[in-house]
């Protein structure tokens, strides 16, 4: 069973890569790629009490979010999301780990309710005044490509446009030690039912083990860094403007086959 | 998208192991609430916890995966012959054509709060397997091997819609084709950080939550795991259990505050009766999210009053389990289906009158009725909203 989706946007936050439409060249392999420190912007969307509240990972998710729907022309708020994250509120959670964990510790409130995996997504909502439903996944290793296929899938089964944010930031010591994320990376997909500005996609539930796809050195070194530079392959493919077929991991038994045409 | 047939349903939470336990702990009116034991948590509460989860292991092959989520996972999944369907879904499909969708708010995060104490002098964690305990796949990938499934693999975690989400998503899933089955639900378990969290907010009951009642004072926290199994429906399955529609909504509102005049539980309610093609009227029950703080009951009393006036019977079952957060809209779709099984209007536990500045048609005690259809509420943080209907199969 293949799920066809078209790509109408494309938001990306990542090591060198400041922007997807200023990284473009770079990902084609026109433009010399360096990697450098990535610049979290706080989310303009947000209002100041709101936006003061968020953190690294929620302003990442909401930055690739808002260069991705910007570039498709669709309302934000008419659009349904799946957001995935493997380290989600990591930074949040171990702030409330070490609170609970000293002699006088105590959390606050909005620690709490800024502790959820949906944190990200309830942000995104009372930015964009959106009342639209709105999923938050785990994935691990493989977010990038369980989430990709899950928003698929609800394109397919919806018949409407669904706007698809990955995001995650490093884990703070002591959790560091035992999941290793060097440098924040989120990338941003509006996917639509039909063919759009980026062309088209299909997704094939496979089963087997397999290696990422092969990328350039610099840009393989920057894919190391965090799990969702495994979307790395797919953004060389869209920024070439080229046919291009591959296969994501989703499990150690199972794969996600990627065909994306211009 | 729908209806789907649901083939199996198990739950195993404070008010019984299995759905048998479930059932009669709602027939006797029996809850499973009890004074907190665990150490080093808040002062005064009640707690939902299931002792009987405690002393399971994993199967060998599987004991990387050992916490307190994955045994809570692994008793429910031994109950109600759940094994057992899932061995012959696999049979009938093959075991890639089969997903695995489940909902968790924590996952086995207890696990590193136990590590979190024997830290070294350098503030180092001891040795455990992070991605299969804390990390929020470690569910899945469970009960994927556990059950001998190959099909994609799905962690939800939208906080206390959870568990409901998953049968929304893995409706989604098979609708586009992707699978012919799906394994959904949630599990989650009671750890450090959510009992202080909510303590955090003032919102913990400081005895057994009493939902909808005048003077209700909170939450009481619990754990659960419930599962089910859902597949196309056939003509063969008509007058069976089904998952008849879902709907979700965000409210855009406020992080841990619901919308006051409940326009996201409105939406998602509409949004699952539309998906159903029903009317309300064709509701016989609405388990209510009812988590028993006084916003979460008012919002929700308001937007069930909107769609449904006082004509249809609704209560939260949170007095029988505590809420048990991102398992807590799994548990429910399971005692929907026991209420519709049973013929069976469980009123709010521990509840002499509902709050008199309600609106709808809470119900206090018990009553036998026929019972078609349900209407199972979950709202959580985020703003996130989503509601089932479960019932018989037309």
């Amino acid at each position: 069973m293949t799920l066809a989706v078209g790509i109408a946007g494309i938001g990306l936050l990542g090591p060198g890569l400041p922007g997807w439409t200023v990284s473009r060249a770079m990902l084609a392999g026109a433009a010399p790629f360096e990697s450098a420190p990535v610049a979290i912007p706080a989310p303009a969307l947000l209002p100041p009490t709101e936006r003061r509240r968020t953190g690294p990972s929620v302003r990442l998710a909401l930055a690739v979010a808002t260069e991705a729907v910007q570039e498709s022309g669709i309302p934000p708020e008419e659009l349904d999301t799946v957001f995935a994250s493997s380290n989600g509120e990591g930074q949040v959670i171990t702030g409330i780990l070490e609170a609970l964990h000293a002699a006088d510790g105590a959390i606050s409130p909005t620690q709490f309710h800024n502790s959820v995996h949906n944190a990200a997504a309830g942000y995104w909502g009372i930015a964009v005044g959106s009342s639209r439903p709105s999923v938050s996944l785990g994935g691990h290793d493989q977010v990038f490509a369980t989430g990709l296929m899950q928003a698929a899938v609800q394109v397919v089964a919806g018949g409407a446009p669904v706007l698809f944010v990955a995001h995650d930031v490093p884990l703070p010591p002591p959790l560091d030690a035992l999941r290793a994320t060097a440098a924040p990376f989120a990338a941003a997909l509006v996917l639509t039912p039909q063919r759009a500005a980026h062309g088209m996609l299909r997704l094939v539930h496979g089963s087997g083990a397999v290696e990422e796809p092969p990328l350039p050195a610099a840009l393989d070194a920057v894919r190391a860094t965090n799990p969702v530079g495994r979307a790395l392959p797919l953004l060389v493919a869209l920024a070439s403007g080229r046919s291009a077929s591959f296969r994501l991991a989703l499990l150690e038994d199972s794969h996600l086959v990627v065909e994306a045409t211009p | 998208m729908f209806p789907l047939a649901i083939r199996a349903i198990t739950a195993t939470s404070a008010m019984g192991v299995g759905r048998a336990a479930t059932a009669a702990a709602l027939r006797d009116r029996r809850g499973g609430l009890a004074p907190c034991d665990l150490p080093g948590m808040p002062a005064g509460i009640w707690i939902g916890r299931v002792r009987e989860a405690e002393a399971i292991e994993p199967p060998a092959p599987l004991a990387d995966f050992a916490c307190r989520n994955t045994r809570l996972a692994e008793l429910a999944l031994r109950q109600d012959g759940f094994l057992a369907a899932v061995e012959a879904a696999r049979a009938r499909y093959g075991a890639a054509r089969i997903a695995v969708v489940l909902g968790t708010s924590t996952s086995g995060i207890e696990e590193t709060e136990r590590a979190w104490v024997r830290r070294g002098p350098d503030g180092a964690l001891p040795a455990y397997d992070f991605a299969r305990t804390h990390d929020l796949h470690a569910l899945p990938r469970y009960v994927r091997a556990r059950l001998g499934l190959a099909g994609p693999c799905v962690s939800i975690s939208t906080a206390c819609t959870s568990g409901a989400r998953a049968f929304l998503d893995a409706a989604a899933m098979i609708a586009a084709g992707l699978v012919d089955a799906a394994v959904v639900g949630g599990a989650d378990t009671l750890c450090r950080l959510t009992l202080h969290g909510f303590g955090s907010l003032e919102l913990l009951a400081k005895g057994p939550t009493r939902p909808c009642a005048e003077d209700r004072d909170g939450i009481s926290i619990g754990e659960a795991a419930a599962f089910a199994l859902l597949e196309r429906a056939g003509p063969g399955d008509a007058g069976g259990i089904g998952l008849l529609g879902a709907g979700a909504s965000s409210d855009g509102h406020h992080m841990s505050s619901p919308h006051p005049d409940g326009h996201g539980a409105v939406a998602a309610m509409r949004g699952a009766l539309d998906s159903a093609g029903l009317r309300p009227e064709a509701i016989g029950y609405v388990n209510m999210h009812g988590t028993g703080t006084r916003a979460n009951d008012a919002m929700e009393d308001r937007a069930i009053a909107t769609l449904f006036g006082a004509a249809v019977p609704c209560s939260s079952t949170k007095g029988w389990s505590g809420h048990t957060l991102g398992a807590s809209g799994a548990l429910e779709a399971a005692i929907a289906a026991i209420c519709v099984e049973d013929g069976l209007v469980p009123g709010c536990l521990g509840v002499e009158r509902p709050d008199p500045a309600f609106a709808s048609g809470i119900a206090v005690a018990n009553r036998a009725a026929p019972i078609d259809l349900v209407l199972s509420n979950s709202f959580g943080f985020g703003g996130s909203n989503c509601a089932l209907v479960i019932g018989r199969l037309p």
